[in-house]
């Protein structure tokens, strides 16, 4: 058993318009120590599956029609409030775009940690290394050397100092490193980070990126990288799985899926990237826009804009294998790969 | 958030001014507070203006009495009683209505167009003159609004025109430093910056980018102001130096009527849930137009 | 082939602090020159606080440097003012990052695309009739159409929005635009459109561009000549090929070897 699994989900969210169908088949297995990258452009719903795993998504207006979560066995969908807030302290971590609206600019960065540690701990005594008999005043002290702990583990140089210092003494980079540290606290199975680099310039991008690539390594942590960068997926990510207009249409193995992907999606998506030794005016992106989805094509929801669709794709392709290391979702997969 | 992942509406679904009024509309649906706030203001404005048609007796708020009926309780007859004079309480309320609402908005009116001259031009010249400005306005700020409207209205003798030009005088600062601010913001936008790159001057690039995307948090602010508003007017009326009698107006309405008390209560409490309904309905209808007009709760 | 745009060792220092209070001066740009051919895409590359910004309001004579010169076609922008600088803002214009920032959410396509036309009227000697059809024109230039004028810009996609300010820049007739990230905000399958359209509005309208960029990879494929400017000074300039094969200063070293490659067999984390 997969330590995440997503088996077929769909998440439908109520606007003025209507009802747009965001989610419409996302599958997705997460075992310890992968790191999965979860790709696709602007709307594709990348995100709305991170935050779904941790059960982020208001609802209303979010509804959850059809599909399941689950977390080490556990039934995400069917959790309560209480149940779920004791998972996302604990065994998920999550961390943002932005380092710097992520942290309360009023209080030291240990602060921030101990707060979180605390909470942890009441939920696992264990995090901080206690019984539950435990003096407040030995809680805390124990918070605040996991938080130092932490610190020197992401990289944060003198950390023993710096804990006690205000998030804007931090640059960007470091500031991603406290919020990586915070998301440790409490000992995570799995880490979601969303776009984790790009308001990064990308020299600290690959520091960053060094980081969770050693932690996915060294402690067995499960990582779900959502990002548009494929460059970034290309660096650290085990597996990677394409999503378009709210399904995954491939996933697999990152050098299978990156090297030769199946998908005619993944196909142009990959060639609209300016790589070295591509004479200017060459590329062309991926002519048509995305799908309304508040009506989405009956189907496979990229056929309007594939170049190879033919009648059968009115019809919606199941992920299926193709070769060892891959799953695609596309009636023309062979040919087209 | 879901709103960063919202897909775009395309081509079909698009529908301009139309399709933006709606979705407007459908936000402010979501509140039912602001629903009720609205409902309370378009009441209040619609009572207000058929008055003279409406009111038993509206004789008695150009000065007639009856001193027959001095007193007489809420009943069939006189729904909110009748006063020391005999006239009804109902009358006096819903006429006096006219010059306390219609103050209250004057009031706003005036210092929004004061304040914003005032904000904008600080906001963009920036330097010296936005020094210059904001001290000036900072000096404003610190006499007390209500005792500078006192006193002004008092040097200028009883009258609507006098009162409303006196309670503007104190209230335009506000809206100077919440127009400086918002104007500062945008300064630094990029579609600003891209009509500076184009050649365009101040008077365009106030009038025509800045103003008409700082219009939102003016209105919001001003729905608010009106309550208040209509409270100082009361206040004014209730210490004597508003309008001119025997016109009437809330503030003065409960201000006569707080020797009857509690024996006549009638002629203070009518005046009384009026003003309170009217400072009530504004600020649910400010807080309404704050969730559908303001950037933040948009996007 | 004479330069179109030309910076002679161009500095900015800031001071912080307002009229009474005097703070520590900040030099946002230091000593840098470079000379922009006609018909050139010459490329600026640098991270964030690099001095980009900064080098973009003073090419567009938004700000006047503390010391040196830029001239457009010989002449110092900073000096301009009246009807020359009205002209010079009608001649270079610019594209930036951010397309859901730089249209005015209150403005309908069309009012936004013609306002340029407004503003120089007397140059350009349009009615507002005329001005229509010319927007329509530039619409269907950058792949938008007549359907699209009475729009306003919260009704289109990202990519089409960057059209739109392709299309306003386009509309007062300049000989160079400043491309001032113009596809960070973009998908990357919006990101090979927009690029396709600058190239081929370069060939059409006889345009030089300078384009500037934080993504190696896009100034790799888009630029003549690249100039990486670091803490305000340029580092290293050269032809992008020799830049890219052969970089000389340590920055432009650290920059290329932190490029995510999107082959997984270039990763320096796998093995």
């Amino acid at each position: 058993m997969a330590l995440v699994e997503i088996e077929n989900l769909h998440l439908a969210i109520r606007a003025f318009e209507g009802e747009a169908q965001v989610l419409a088949g996302v599958d997705l297995a997460i075992e310890r120590g992968e790191i999965w990258g979860l790709v696709g452009e602007t709307g594709c719903g990348k995100s709305l599956t991170g935050l779904s795993i941790s059960r982020l998504v208001s609802s209303p207006p979010a509804r959850y029609p059809k599909g399941a979560i689950r977390f080490d066995g556990r039934d995400i969908l069917a959790a309560d409030e209480a149940e779920m807030r004791k998972l996302r302290g604990r065994r998920i971590g999550m961390i943002f775009q932005d380092p710097t609206t992520n942290l309360n600019p009023a209080f030291r960065v240990g602060e921030q940690m101990i707060d979180v540690a605390l909470h942890a701990a009441r939920v696992d005594a264990s995090v901080l290394g206690l019984d539950a008999k435990a003096s407040a005043r030995a809680r805390r002290a124990a918070a605040r050397a996991l938080a130092v702990r932490l610190l020197e583990r992401v990289g944060v140089a003198r950390a023993a100092e710096r804990v006690d210092d205000y998030p804007h003494q931090f640059s960007g980079g470091m500031r991603q490193r406290v919020l990586i540290a915070m998301a440790l606290i409490g000992k995570p199975d799995l880490l979601i980070a969303d776009e984790p680099t790009t308001a990064l310039d990308v020299s600290v991008q690959a520091q960053i990126l060094k980081l969770l690539h050693e932690l996915a390594r060294e402690q067995g942590l499960a990582i779900l990288l959502i990002t548009h960068n494929l460059g970034v997926v290309a660096q650290i990510a085990s597996h990677v799985a394409v999503m378009y207009a709210g399904r995954v249409v491939e996933r697999g193995a990152a050098r299978a899926v990156l090297k030769a992907p199946a998908h005619p999606y993944t196909q142009a998506l990959i060639a609209s990237l300016p790589r070295a030794g591509a004479a200017r005016g060459s590329l062309v992106g991926i002519p048509g826009v995305v799908p309304n989805l508040f009506s989405p094509p009956a189907g496979c929801r990229f056929a309007p804009r594939c170049p190879l669709a033919v009648a059968r794709c009115g019809e919606a392709p199941p992920l299926e294998a193709a070769g060892a290391a891959r799953e695609v979702a596309c009636w023309r997969a062979e040919r087209a790969a | 958030m879901s709103a960063a992942e919202s897909p775009k509406i395309d081509d079909a679904q698009a529908g301009g001014d139309r399709a933006a009024m709606a979705r407007a509309l459908y936000r402010f649906r979501q509140s039912a507070l602001s629903i009720v706030g609205a409902a309370i203001v378009l009441m209040l404005l619609a009572l207000v203006v058929v008055a003279p048609w409406i009111a038993p007796h509206p004789e008695h708020a150009a000065g007639g009495f009856a001193m027959g009926a001095r007193f007489a309780p809420p009943s069939a007859q006189a729904w909110f009683g009748t006063n020391e004079l005999g006239q009804d309480v109902l009358s006096l309320v819903l006429i006096g209505g006219r010059v306390s609402l219609l103050s209250g908005v004057a009031v706003v009116l005036a210092a929004t167009l004061v304040g914003t001259l005032v904000g904008a031009t600080a906001g963009y010249a920036g330097g010296l003159i936005d020094d210059a400005l904001m001290r000036f306005t900072d000096l404003w700020l610190t006499l007390p609004g209500l005792i500078l409207a006192m006193a002004l209205a008092a040097a200028l003798g009883p009258g609507v025109a006098n009162m409303i030009f006196a309670i503007a005088v104190a209230w335009w600062p506000g809206y100077a430093r919440l127009v400086r601010g918002e104007t500062l913001a945008r300064r630094e936008d990029a579609y600003v910056q891209a009509a500076r790159a184009l050649g365009a001057g101040p008077l365009r690039i106030v009038g025509r980018h800045i103003l008409p995307n700082i219009v939102s948090p003016i209105i919001v602010k001003m729905s608010l102001d009106v309550g208040f508003a209509i409270l100082t007017v009361a206040s004014l009326g209730f210490v004597g130096i508003g309008v001119k009698p025997p016109t009437p107006e809330w503030g003065s309405l409960l201000s006569n009527a707080r020797g009857y008390l509690p024996d006549f209560w009638w002629t203070a409490i009518f005046p009384g849930l009026a003003i309170f309904l009217a400072v009530f309905g504004f600020n649910l209808l400010g807080d309404g137009l704050r969730d559908v007009l303001d950037p933040r709760a948009r996007r | 082939m004479s330069a179109l745009l030309q910076l002679e060792r161009v500095s900015k220092t800031y001071r912080g602090g307002g009229p009474f209070s005097r703070g520590a001066e900040v030099t946002a740009l230091d000593e840098v020159s470079f000379a922009v051919p006609r018909g050139a895409c010459f490329g600026v590359v640098g991270e964030s606080g690099s001095g980009k910004t900064t080098l973009t309001r003073l090419m567009l004579a938004l700000e006047a440097p503390t010391a040196g010169r830029v001239l457009f076609d010989g002449e110092d922008v900073a000096a301009l003012a009246g009807a020359a600088l009205k002209r010079f803002r009608r001649r270079a214009q610019i594209v930036f990052q951010d397309p859901y920032a730089s249209l005015d959410p209150r403005m309908r396509v069309r009012d936004i695309v013609a306002e340029g036309m407004a503003i120089h009227r007397d140059a350009l000697k349009l009615g507002a009739r005329a001005q229509t059809e010319r927007v329509v024109e530039l619409l269907s230039i950058v792949g938008l159409g007549a359907q699209h004028l009475h729009r306003y810009p919260h009704e289109f996609s990202g990519g089409q929005r960057q059209r739109i300010c392709i299309a306003r820049a386009l509309a007062v007739e300049p000989e160079l635009v400043i491309l001032d990230e113009p596809t960070s905000a973009l998908d990357v399958s919006v990101q090979a459109q927009v690029l396709a359209l600058f190239e081929t509005l370069k060939q059409k309208l006889n345009l030089t561009y300078v384009f500037i960029s934080h993504d190696l990879g896009v100034v790799r494929y888009v630029c003549d000549r690249v100039a990486v400017i670091h803490r305000g000074r340029i580092v290293e300039e050269a032809e992008t090929p020799a830049l890219f094969d052969a970089p000389r200063s340590e920055h432009a070293r650290e920059l290329i070897a932190a490029m995510p490659d999107p082959d997984p067999d270039r990763s320096p984390f796998r093995l």
